[in-house]
């Protein structure tokens, strides 16, 4: 019993440090960094303890009992945390880091802009990584791993007044909700495969897994996949790779702490999570090992030919991380995860040191300097060399492959539906939507195949919405209406789909009603505020002037997109859970919907409130700065 | 600034030489120096100059308006001056007006400019955000390119050039298209290839070809400036890349055609001038006057005079001075450099003293070759070409050690499997102990480490050693010339004290990219131990001392010279060749070796109360501890201020203003008037000092006032690219000019030269040398000349030497100035010390 105390003080300490620093001044310098110092100090040293006395006590694992946030007739929403081997290895490596981290930035940041929140920032993601760590089931992890992309988002936009992280903020936040929609798939899949909310301790059952596994091959093929494309998308592995040395636009030690060693290893945790649902599955494991040694592979030949630091430490750590997938795969656990330690702290390291590299390189030089050869890669002639070369140069085409095949054709649909305008939007939407329930009122009197097509009919209404939403460049207002339509028409797709009831409907939308009638209101004031910078073509950078219509509005923004402080977060998942396991197309609609409908909603955030600002009055940085 | 109308055809030679002027001057990262930022901009006068840069590009170079306005109320701008200055520039009639306007009148202060307004049309017109598209993979090639030893697989062609590179490696990788239009390819391989054709293709209209490649330019002034610095030094890259702007522009434009031909299709899209719909405001037509630039401008001399009035007060208000001047214990040179300025203050405190302050290379100019070293570094200020080579030789331990973090294998697959796993737990520990307690790493960049103390320097002049250009060592006549110079400047010429100290100086940090911009800047940005250490020993030969002798210096038998370094950050000194001093000296070297040692600990105390994160009440001793550790933190950003809150350069006896507590904010020369009455030695001075101080402060200044444009931004996230240059994250462009973590506590305030001598020669002297007349013409920097007899002050002014009297009456009186450390980071009032 007290180590389940112990287990959830480890959990929500972080935050209590979070809300502590929310508390304090933006230039109490001294208070901020003392309350992150002593959180994480505390909660590496607590955990520290606490291990010790775990393994003197035989290391059994432990499963902290369910709490149940939501229960409707035919679905429960737990949340269940989960205590191991794995937990405490990553929870320790994350309390060390961090502690020396905090140390680091206390000095590091030193009178700069945004102290405060860049160690708010900290301690929420330190929060998100605990609790995703500790989690016991799909459900809890899916918080955390939200959590974890948004703290991302904003750290890497951390200068937001310049145009380059926001825009990598908006892309690294596109390829995470990749992968969010991987755990939400994999989420439905287990769903229906287990008739019941899985606990990561119940997989370990190799009896229970076994059968079935052997029942539904398809089925446990397809949640592994996902579980994959997830892991995939957070630890930078291909075809992903190319956000990690992207995001390194924040100081240096949030890089560090994120992309050097954190965040980035989360694919390896979920991979090792679910090992023993994978592992019997031999094509997964193929899967996995493949996509670690192509990672390998292209992230070695990249890392060699960049020419500035950050990146090639990122790749660097990216080909690590697929050598990692590809031990996983082979079975060898216990390597990969002390692969995955030592890789995290000599990262860190290598990415706190980086701008001591100029003199180090230089004095090297300048002492042992042999003049510059040109070197093949292998005897292979010129044209492979200097094609690879290229190849290398360019990342292997990763960056552009991402918004070529995935982005551009929802773009170019959407931009199909450019009759559509902020002013007769509502023509088009209220008589078709009625349209819509009259349908399901009546469908006793409709003939079976239509009832039959109704929900992907409705999906497909909903997702050609969200469509808009995402081309949408002249009307902010519109875009962000489009959205939340997407979300009416997702509800009546799934009410057509039978067995959701009212309450649970309720659940669903009233998230969606209150953030997105608030998010609204905003912009309808920005709108009359500034007539003149209001469209999506370009970043305007409003948070210069209205800092907290745009933090309203970032709220506004998370609810809408089903991050976990409205009721629609579980409402999302429940709309999931009437999906049937048939119902493929379906579940893609709508997974498209929130992986596209998310990244839109923050594209209208970022636009608008942040980047550089649209007037000159004051000192402007250029787009290439 | 070249004042010319855009011609009606376009000239090649002629637009790359104006690129060539406009573009940023940034040496790459080791041979960082500071320099004035808008040094494109230098002819005109400053106020004029401010106004235009901003208007053509877009810099924002005065304070924000409320900025000025808070001051004011703040009661940092004397109120006195407001009015004099006001009514001096406008007239009396007008005061009423001016008042007005400079503390209440609302202005639009938006920095409009003419940069951009052909590449947006981009934008706005084909929705194309053609930066965007060109610039990631652009900045990617050159650097790769010009890569000095970040890329762990070079380029792979060794070309003449960086288009022919690009050329090969296009006509070697068929398989992998190097653009996605066909029609460019083309243009790639085709032998008439020229910017005129390209921007045919782009443009379609001559009128506009000058004017697109400023706007294209500009938008990534880094780099651009990056390969015209190397165009034109090849040998500041150690490794050299043989590049160009002519063909870096050239690629850029079939970039930029490739970007439209793939998003429209060849033949689908109209050349840019075909859609122009608005007026295009020629970048160079006459800039038209705004009148909140004038308020801008009264309020900066405002500013800046309520600071110089006191100073001049002050000089004025010097003791009397005494007929026979006292003998002192020892006398010691210093570097002018500002951070000397406390230093001096607290050694004359502690000892019996005379200090000098002179150009820290002390007038010896050469290329320095440590052993082992496969390069030379110059020693002596930028603009200097030396023609000798000191090399040093028998060093005890090599200074370079080797740290696998750095190393290639730790970014490789296989070496950083291994490496992973077994060194990365001890980075942890490694990171934990130099988080917790900072220690030397391989990574600390030391200003002791550039020359070993126990090494010789071959410096006499040697003939077989000779390399093609330059001459091994000096012959005694030359060292005789170079002393007699160095003495004569300061004034010292007779009263030699036993011993003599010439202390250089340098810096320690770790982390910092921008490391070389700590060093002493009249070493070029090095260390200036071998300087200190060089003229020691010259004055130390018998042979120099006989020419000297015949010159009319009598060096004393008695009287020997010591090198020394003085580590600006970590307040730390380090004696020289102290094995050759005679009994009688040793002995008294050993007691000002505690003078010393003592000074620095108070130096370091009075430096701590701009580091806010020290606390300022405990003992000297404890916080020179506290002090020395910023060096060697990885954690720390300012491991130093370095030259941040100078202001002012005073050429003129150090009698005339040791009463002054000057916060130090001053470059110190000294130079005795009495002992060069027609000012043969001033010259040479202020020749040095324009553009170095000069440089120096107006890069501080530009870096206050636009840290986006005109200085490096926050190095919080900084980038290192190609060991030449700083960018934000990944894609960015190299950033210029300073961090802001170098200017927090900087007041942008241009720099005061105050001679004393006679005004008739000054103005003789500075007509003498028209690239320093014009620092001083177009007020640059500003220059009072003090009459020595009268104290009467003389201001220069479009030419001429105009009478000021300063509003400051009196000046505070402070007793030890022991109580101002513990109190404030914010910069102290002009004190006359007891």
């Amino acid at each position: 019993m007290l180590s389940n105390y112990i287990i959830l003080g480890l959990i929500f300490l972080p935050v209590v440090g979070f809300l502590l620093t929310l508390l304090c001044g933006e230039n109490q310098e001294k208070r901020i960094s003392q309350i992150a110092f002593y959180t994480i100090a505390s909660h590496f040293f607590g955990a520290l303890g606490f291990i010790v006395y775990w393994l003197v006590n035989g290391a059994m694992p432990i499963n902290l009992k369910e709490y149940i946030l939501y229960e409707s007739h035919s679905y429960v929403f737990l949340i269940d945390f989960y205590w191991d081997g794995l937990s405490a290895v990553y929870c320790l490596v994350a309390a060390f880091i961090s502690f020396l981290i905090v140390r680091y930035s206390r000095y590091y940041m030193h009178l700069e802009k945004g102290y405060k929140r860049f160690f708010s920032t900290i301690l929420f993601f330190y929060f998100a990584y605990n609790f995703t760590v500790l989690s016991g089931n799909f459900e809890t992890l899916f918080i955390g791993w939200e959590m974890i992309g948004i703290s991302s988002f904003l750290l890497i936009a951390f200068y937001r007044e310049r145009y380059l992280p926001v825009r990598n903020a908006v892309k690294v936040f596109s390829v995470y909700r990749i992968g969010d929609i991987g755990i939400l798939l994999a989420m439905w899949g287990s769903h229906h495969l287990w008739h019941d909310n899985i606990t990561f301790l119940k997989l370990h059952n190799t009896h229970l897994v076994a059968s079935v596994l052997a029942e539904h091959p398809l089925t446990s093929w397809f949640i592994g996949s996902c579980l994959l494309v997830a892991a995939a998308a957070k630890s930078g592995q291909f075809p992903f790779s190319s956000w990690v040395p992207r995001a390194m636009e924040g100081p240096t030690p949030s890089s560090a702490i994120f992309y050097g060693s954190l965040s980035i290893h989360f694919g390896l945790f979920l991979l090792i999570r679910t090992m023993p649902f994978w592992e019997p599955q031999w094509v997964l494991r193929l899967m996995i090992g493949f996509v670690g040694f192509t990672t390998a592979i292209v992230g070695y030949f990249t890392a060699k030919a960049q020419p500035t630091i950050k990146t090639q430490i990122a790749y660097a750590s990216v080909a690590q991380i697929g050598l990692m997938f590809v031990e996983l795969s082979l079975g060898f656990t216990t390597l990969a995860v002390v692969h995955f330690v030592g890789n995290a702290f000599l990262r860190t390291y290598q990415l706190l040191v980086s701008p001591s590299v100029v003199s180090y390189l230089i004095r090297e030089q300048f002492y042992h300097f042999r003049p510059y050869q040109t070197r093949q890669y292998f005897p292979l002639g010129k044209s492979i060399h200097y094609g690879l070369y290229l190849l290398a140069l360019r990342e292997f085409y990763l960056d552009t492959l991402m918004s070529k095949i995935i982005f551009n054709p929802f773009k170019k649909i959407g931009s199909r539906l450019n009759f559509l305008t902020y002013r007769n939007v509502f023509y088009y939407f209220v008589p078709t939507y009625l349209l819509g329930w009259l349908a399901w009122f009546f469908k006793a009197y409709l003939p079976a195949s239509v009832i039959y097509l109704m929900p992907e009919l409705a999906g497909a209404i909903a997702l050609l919405m969200i469509m808009k939403a995402f081309s949408e460049r002249e009307y902010p207002l519109l875009a962000w209406l489009m959205v939340v339509q997407g979300h009416f028409w997702i509800a009546l797709a799934v009410m057509h789909n039978d067995l959701m009831d009212w309450q649970e409907l309720l659940w669903y939308l009233s998230g969606v009603v209150v953030a997105g009638w608030v998010g609204w209101v905003c912009l309808l004031w920005l709108r009359k505020k500034e007539p003149k910078y209001f469209n999506l073509y370009r970043y305007y950078g409003h948070n210069y002037e209205y800092q907290r219509l745009g933090g309203l509005f970032f709220f506004c923004t998370l609810g809408l997109m089903g991050f976990p402080i409205t009721t629609t977060f579980i409402g999302e998942d429940l709309v999931f859970s009437h999906v049937s396991e048939k119902q493929f197309v379906l579940a893609f609609f709508l997974s498209s919907c929130f992986v596209i409908g998310g990244i839109a909603l923050i594209r209208i955030y970022a636009r608008l409130f942040l980047g550089n600002h649209a007037k000159v009055y004051h000192e402007n940085p250029l787009q290439s700065s | 600034m070249i004042v010319y109308l855009t011609p009606p055809t376009f000239e090649q030679k002629v637009v790359l030489q104006h690129l060539h002027h406009y573009l940023p001057h940034q040496n790459p990262l080791k041979d960082f120096i500071n320099d004035n930022v808008l040094k494109s901009f230098q002819d005109l006068p400053f106020h004029e100059a401010l106004l235009t840069a901003s208007t053509i590009l877009g810099y924002k170079t005065y304070l924000y308006l409320n900025e000025y306005r808070a001051l004011y109320a703040n009661g940092k701008i004397n109120p006195l001056l407001f009015q004099k200055i006001i009514i001096d520039q406008k007239g009396i009639e007008q005061w009423d007006i001016w008042e007005k306007k400079l503390l209440e009148k609302d202005y639009d202060t938006s920095l409009y400019n003419r940069l951009g307004q052909l590449h947006q049309i981009w934008t706005n017109h084909y929705h194309l955000n053609i930066e965007k598209e060109v610039h990631s993979f652009l900045f990617r090639l050159i650097g790769s390119y010009i890569d000095q030893g970040i890329t762990l697989k070079k380029f792979p062609i060794k070309a003449n050039g960086f288009l022919e590179a690009i050329q090969q490696l296009d006509k070697n990788s068929r398989w992998i298209p190097f653009f996605r239009s066909k029609r460019v390819k083309k243009l790639l391989h085709e032998p008439h290839i020229s910017l005129q054709s390209l921007l045919d293709i782009l443009v379609g209209d001559e009128a506009f070809y000058e004017q697109y490649l400023f706007d294209q330019q500009f938008a990534h002034a880094g780099w651009s400036g990056m390969v015209s610095v190397i165009e034109n030094h090849p040998e500041t890259l150690l490794d050299p890349r043989p590049v160009s702007l002519h063909d870096f522009i050239l690629l850029e434009l079939l970039l930029e055609i490739d970007a439209l031909d793939t998003k429209f299709g060849v033949g689908n899209w109209e050349p840019l001038a075909k859609n122009i719909t608005t007026d295009i405001v020629p970048l160079f037509n006459p800039v038209e006057k705004r009148e909140v630039f004038e308020v801008y401008a009264l309020w900066q001399e405002i500013y800046e005079w309520t600071f110089y009035d006191q100073v001049l007060r002050g000089l004025q208000l010097a003791p009397q001075e005494a007929s026979i001047e006292k003998k002192t214990d020892f006398q010691a040179f210093f570097c002018i450099d500002d951070r000397e300025c406390s230093l001096r203050r607290h050694l004359e405190k502690i000892a019996n003293v005379a200090t000098f302050g002179t150009a820290g290379f002390f007038n010896i100019e050469f290329y320095f070759q440590p052993e082992g070293g496969k390069f030379y570094t110059k020693s002596c200020p930028a603009p200097l070409n030396p023609h000798y080579l000191v090399k040093e030789k028998n060093i005890r331990k090599h200074h370079h050690k080797r740290d696998a973090h750095f190393s290639r294998q730790s970014r490789n697959l296989l070496g950083s499997w291994v490496i992973s796993q077994t060194m990365g737990f001890w980075s942890a520990i490694e990171l934990a102990w130099n988080i917790f307690k900072p220690t030397e790493t391989p990574a600390l960049v030391s200003s002791f480490r550039h020359m070993d103390r126990h090494s010789t320097l071959q410096y006499e002049h040697c003939e077989n050693g000779e390399t093609q250009s330059l001459q091994v060592g000096f012959t005694n006549e030359e060292m005789a010339l170079r002393m007699e110079t160095l003495l004569r400047s300061v004034g010292l010429v007779e009263n030699f004290a036993s011993l003599v100290y010439f202390v250089g100086h340098g810096a320690s940090s770790v982390n910092n990219p921008h490391y070389a911009a700590y060093g002493c800047g009249a070493c070029s940005g090095q260390t200036g131990s071998v300087n200190a250490r060089l003229a020691a020993a010259m004055l130390n030969k018998k042979e120099v001392r006989k020419l000297l002798k015949e010159k009319g210096i009598d060096i004393p038998d008695s009287t020997q010279f010591v090198g020394a370094l003085h580590d600006t950050t970590q307040d730390e000194i380090l004696f020289y060749d102290e094995k050759i001093l005679s009994d009688e000296n040793r002995l008294r070297h050993k007691e000002h070796t505690k003078a010393f040692t003592e000074a620095l600990t108070n130096n370091a105390k009075e430096r701590s109360r701009r580091f806010l994160l020290i606390d300022t009440n405990k003992s000297a001793k404890k916080i020179h501890k506290q002090v020395k550790l910023r060096a060697l933190s990885l954690f720390e950003p300012r491991s130093e201020w370095d030259h941040a809150t100078n202001a002012l350069c005073i050429v003129g006896r150090r009698q005339t203003n040791a009463h002054l507590f000057l916060d130090r904010r001053s470059f110190l020369n000294s130079y005795d008037y009495r002992k060069d009455k027609e000012g043969k030695y001033l010259l040479g001075i202020l020749r040095a000092v324009a553009p170095v101080c000069g440089g120096i402060n107006l890069q501080y200044y530009f870096a206050c006032t636009d840290h986006y444009r005109l200085g490096a931004g926050s190095k919080l996230p900084h980038n290192v690219i190609g060991l030449v240059g700083v960018a934000n994250g990944i894609d960015g462009d190299l950033r210029i000019g300073l961090p802001q973590q170098s200017v927090d506590i900087h007041d942008p305030i241009r720099l005061l030269v105050v001679v004393e001598h006679f005004p008739a020669v000054v103005k003789e002297v500075i007509q003498k040398d028209l690239t320093t007349y014009q620092w001083f013409e177009n007020e640059w920097i500003h220059l009072v000349v003090i009459q020595p007899e009268t104290k009467q002050l003389f201001r220069f002014t479009k030419g001429n030497f105009l009478p000021y009297e300063p509003i400051t009456q009196t000046l505070p009186t402070i007793n030890g100035l022991e109580n101002l450390w513990t109190n404030s980071g914010e910069n102290l009032p002009i004190y006359l010390m007891q």
